[in-house]
């Protein structure tokens, strides 16, 4: 277990840098995947279909494909940039899916009845979305995009594996192949790291899942 | 989507407003789709001798290229069921285990599911292509991928099971206990059959997830379809033409399995109600946690 205590100060610049590719993958595809959700129950036919094409092509497609197709699709096409920022697009194109589809089952799991009762009584579009249905859809899409958000920070350690410098598996890799250290203890460490963001992670969503909850 | 709960059916009005904005929207989405057609043919992205060696039967190299990517393919189907088949098999027995444990000794068997469910897949499949070795265990490399897997995704299902078995009635139990069947015969004759009809949508959505890990073979070496791509775009030097191959047959893949887990969802929701309600829910709680 020397080798953690002696590489310490690495482990937690990696933990810092996966929690920074996590901060962006998560703003960026929580973001991307609420207008993806809205396009998706949206009136407007292309929209949908652009919503629809997009869950289809990026919840089939492994993740490692999507990030290649970042890292040596994007500069064939006269896009360049930092290794990194293509690691974190490839994560948000990935991730933003499963938050369109978390957002659109919560919207449709609110009953008709509520919305039809908030017309009823006269309020306007804007109005029921905001005070009526948002509300109660947000209940409903906490749990699982709580699941979603964790597995992206666990997919996170796929960006690293892709030479994202210095992010926790990045570490891990570096110090078993390059340097020759024991595996064992190196990498408990590297899956330790993983553990200090994702367990209290699980028992936050737990508490918030309670707090929540409402009867239907 | 004409049953949408946000709007009302709509009147001439909005229909006219839809219609219009239904123009606009695809003019946007067939510009935006033109200039990165534009894009890529500036680039030089659609000449043919990119293409030719996937879709060019005359091509001299499209025997070999095609004939990699089938072995390829074949790998990773291989490590995918068997990923799965262990899995199936490990995960069914924790659940077992950590419902029928004595409460001095079940927050081991927890305490392992939620290490296991903590670590990313990938981490799990390098841990066992470098540690395995270390203690003397030479696997072909096939193995560490799927050990890997199976060590990640047997919790996973391990966690579907006890939600499959939870969701059903109370009565099934009791009833069978009242008959006099023994404990191991009321988990194996009464609640597992039910129980896995009820789960087998969110084990067919497991599966799509075990099919996509595969992938991360790459990270180890296993000579799986994405690995194989890489060596070909190392020859043909064609990565966008190769990786767009490449995900295409995974999304057919996959995209036919989703469909089939819908379908069967769909047919089990019309035989009983009850039971397959609670199921989705816990499909649903499932589907979120979906890996690479």
């Amino acid at each position: 277990m020397n080798v953690i205590i002696e590489n310490f100060p690495l482990y937690v610049d990696g933990l810092l840098r996966t929690l920074q590719i996590c901060a962006y993958g998560f703003v960026g595809s929580l973001v991307l995947g609420t207008i993806l959700g809205a396009f998706r129950v949206s009136p407007v036919a292309p929209l949908r279909w652009v919503g629809t094409a997009w869950v289809t092509v990026f919840r089939n497609c492994p993740l490692t494909i999507v990030l290649f197709f970042c890292a040596f699709g994007l500069p064939e096409v006269g896009i360049n940039g930092l290794y990194f920022w293509f690691g974190v697009t490839g994560l948000v194109l990935y991730t933003s899916a499963f938050v369109c589809e978390a957002v659109r089952s919560g919207i449709n799991s609110v009953s008709p009845g509520q919305a039809e009762a908030a017309r009823a009584v006269g309020l306007n579009f804007g109005q029921s979305l905001s005070s009526v249905i948002m509300p109660q859809a947000v209940r409903t899409v906490i749990p699982p995009l709580g699941s979603v958000i964790i597995a992206m920070i666990k997919n996170s350690a796929i960006v690293g594996a892709f030479g994202v410098g210095g992010d926790l598996f990045a570490v891990g890799q570096g110090l078993a192949s390059a340097q020759g250290k024991a595996a064992l203890p190196v990498l408990t460490g590297v899956a330790l790291g993983y553990l200090v963001i994702t367990i209290p992670g699980g028992l936050l969503l737990g508490i918030l899942e309670r707090k929540v909850a409402i009867a239907r | 989507m004409s049953t949408s709960i946000l709007y009302d059916t709509p009147g001439p009005r909005s229909r006219r407003r839809t219609a219009i904005g239904s123009v606009v929207a695809g003019v946007a989405i067939l510009a935006a789709l033109a200039l990165v057609v534009q894009q890529l043919a500036e680039q030089g992205q659609f000449d043919l001798e990119l293409w030719s060696p996937w879709i060019d039967p005359t091509d001299e190299q499209f025997p070999a290229v095609w004939d990699l990517i089938t072995e390829a393919a074949i790998n990773t189907l291989t490590a995918a069921v068997l990923a799965m088949a262990f899995s199936l098999v490990i995960g069914t027995l924790l659940a077992l285990s950590r419902i029928t444990a004595a409460a001095w000794y079940r927050w081991i068997i927890v305490g392992v599911v939620e290490l296991l469910r903590g670590i990313p897949v990938v981490i799990a499949i390098f841990f066992a292509a470098r540690v395995l070795p270390q203690f003397g265990l030479d696997l072909p490399t096939l193995w560490y991928l799927v050990i890997g897997l199976t060590a990640y995704n047997s919790v996973i299902i391990a966690e579907i099971v006890r939600a499959g078995i939870n969701s059903l009635p109370r009565g099934q139990r009791e009833a069978a206990e009242s008959l006099g069947l023994r404990r191991s015969q009321v988990l194996a004759q009464v609640l597992l059959p039910q129980a896995f009809r009820v789960m087998l949508p969110a084990l067919i959505s497991q599966l799509v997830v075990v099919l996509k890990d595969t992938s991360l073979g790459f990270i180890i070496s296993y000579e799986e379809t994405v690995n194989t791509a890489g060596i070909i775009i190392q020859n043909l030097r064609n990565p966008i033409q190769t990786y767009l191959i490449i995900a295409v047959l995974f999304i057919v893949v996959n995209y036919a399995l989703s469909r089939l887990a819908v379908y069967i969802e769909y047919r089990l929701s019309r035989g009983k109600k009850s039971v397959s309600k609670k199921a989705e829910e816990a499909t649903m709680s499932e589907a979120g946690t979906a890996g690479a």
